[in-house]
């Protein structure tokens, strides 16, 4: 498969995949997440009104846990399809690259794994506070940036010559 | 693909004194492309006057509100009251959601605008007739409308006659609105599949081969708009992000902590401490968001500049002020904790600055078809 050809499936299967999950979020979670955590941030205050402190404490922890979780999964829905439209636009100009193809192939590859592992990474933080996942969310992150870089670096060059 | 070089029977008077190549294939009355263009950066013009309007006179006010109704739910605490609580805590809720519903409003006309511009950008990969990407592109441009519609009244319809104790109507509708438009990209998708598994190249097109000066510059500063959000954004996550959730939790507790223990100096140091960190929080997430937003924007843009019929030196001109907006916005929304409203009011500069320049391209789009439509007609004849 060519360059173009995977940063363009991958970036409209990118952009399927966030707003199937935006649109399953938003049916069957979002509402629910948000009455969690309004109610939890309530009972805590109310609990503080009847000099509860440990009532209090544990409905706070409670609001913290739903208020992590919320906007890690907004945050997926979001960067999926804010990078699946940069793979988009990238797959149209990659022509541009002053590289060869094998060279724009990795730049492809580096480009469609970052912006997969990016948002699972983040997705994952749901699952586990373990340091796992926020690596996997670091390696995306960073293997995206160093192949834009790559990207600028190459399209600049070409402007250059 | 027809192409006619020097059209001189056009209306324009600038058409006569600028050499203009017709798309009248690519570009014809009532196809696809045409429409998901047109209707893409409207959908984007829309959400970005919608996002300035908010910005100026709902986002701060709401703040202040959201604020206020915190620290007296916070005072009814300490005074042991729990109901007066529980009915800040209602109000709050409701600001929460009146703000929460308009960003998305804003967030999500301004995406479906520029998934709009990249599905009439690949086009000519698509392998389903014509009659066909037409009706995805209707399909779309009504999910894509009727989505952000539905969200901005989610907070005044609320649950009226709905039939689920829930989720009311508008955001029934919104649903569909989203399902509409995963469907349309769906489609476009298959139709790419199609094209790839009959290994023939796609139709020359004159937006993939544009090379001119304000083309470049659009291409080359929305890609280094994007790398600078992209690192803002990892130096966020990686210095701000947790320290932000920390304190966020830290200063609740201290908040809830002090309405027990009947301490009011400990309240309101922990809720100037919460209001600052929240401002903290959405400047930083608003200046990588937008930077990168609007990298997207001006590459889209620089494949489009063949189908915007203006001038040369007046398209440079568009093309400086949006990247110059483009980049004020982000910069001065970073620094409106330290400089206050003088950077307030820069940002909003660069947001209009960046409206004028699209909102001059979409015209000059516009005058592009307005040439193709004259042209046919006078064949017609």
């Amino acid at each position: 498969m060519k360059a173009r050809q995977l940063l363009l499936f991958g970036g409209i299967a990118l952009a399927l995949l966030g707003m199937s999950h935006g649109l399953w979020y938003a049916i069957f979670a979002e509402h629910q997440a948000l009455d969690r955590i309004g109610q939890s941030l309530s009972l805590s205050f109310q609990a503080a009104a009847h000099r509860n402190t440990a009532e209090a404490e544990k409905a706070l922890l409670q609001y913290r846990e739903a208020k992590y979780a919320y906007d890690r999964m907004v945050d997926v829905h979001g960067h999926c399809i804010g990078l699946s439209m940069l793979l988009i636009i990238l797959a149209i100009g990659f022509d541009r690259l002053a590289i060869s193809n094998r060279r724009k192939l990795l730049l492809a590859w580096a480009l469609l794994l970052g912006t997969g592992l990016f948002p699972l990474g983040v997705l994952m933080q749901t699952w586990s506070h373990a340091p796992g996942p926020k690596a996997v969310a670091v390696l995306g992150s960073a293997l995206v940036t160093a192949a834009v870089a790559g990207t600028a670096f190459s399209f600049l060059r070409r402007q250059g010559a | 693909m027809l192409e006619f070089s020097r059209i001189n029977h056009t209306a324009s008077p600038e058409s006569l004194s600028t050499s203009i190549q017709l798309d009248v294939t690519g570009f014809a009355p009532f196809c696809a492309r045409r429409l998901l263009t047109l209707a893409g950066i409207g959908m984007i013009l829309a959400g970005m006057v919608f996002g300035n309007i908010f910005a100026v006179f709902v986002l701060h006010q709401n703040a202040d509100r959201v604020g206020t109704s915190l620290a007296a739910a916070a005072q009814a605490a300490e005074a042991g009251d729990a109901a007066a609580v529980a009915s800040h805590f209602k109000a709050t809720g409701e600001f929460v959601e009146n703000r929460g519903t308009k960003v998305d409003t804003h967030v999500h006309l301004i995406a479906f605008g520029y998934l709009a511009l990249l599905l009439a950008l690949v086009q000519p990969w698509v392998k389903i007739p014509e009659a066909g990407k037409r009706r995805l592109a209707w399909l779309f441009v009504f999910g894509g409308t009727l989505l952000p519609t539905c969200v901005f009244l989610i907070h005044y319809v609320g649950l009226a006659y709905s039939p689920f104790h829930a989720i009311g109507w508008a955001s029934i509708l919104a649903d569909l609105g989203g399902l509409l438009v995963l469907a349309a990209t769906a489609g476009y998708l298959a139709g790419i599949v199609r094209h790839v598994g009959t290994k023939q190249p796609p139709l020359p097109d004159k937006l993939l081969v544009e090379r001119s000066t304000p083309a470049r510059w659009l291409l080359a500063g929305g890609l280094g708009l994007i790398l600078a959000g992209f690192l803002h954004g990892a130096y966020y996550a990686g210095v701000d992000l947790y320290r932000h959730e920390a304190f966020e939790y830290a200063f609740l507790a201290q908040m809830s902590a002090g309405a027990a223990a009947r301490n009011p100096a400990q309240i309101n140091h922990a809720l100037a401490d919460y209001g600052q960190l929240q401002g903290d929080k959405a400047v930083k997430i608003a200046a990588h968001a937008h930077a990168i937003e609007f990298g997207l924007l001006a590459m889209l843009l620089g494949f489009f500049q063949p189908y915007v019929q203006v001038r040369e030196p007046w398209k440079r001109r568009w093309t400086g002020l949006l990247l110059l907006g483009s980049l004020l916005l982000p910069v001065a929304v970073q620094l409106e904790l330290k400089y206050g409203i003088l950077a307030g009011g820069v940002a909003d500069l660069g947001g209009m600055l960046v409206i004028a320049a699209l909102l001059a391209m979409w015209i000059g789009i516009l005058r592009y078809t307005g040439s193709i439509d004259a042209m046919l007609e006078g064949a017609q004849r």
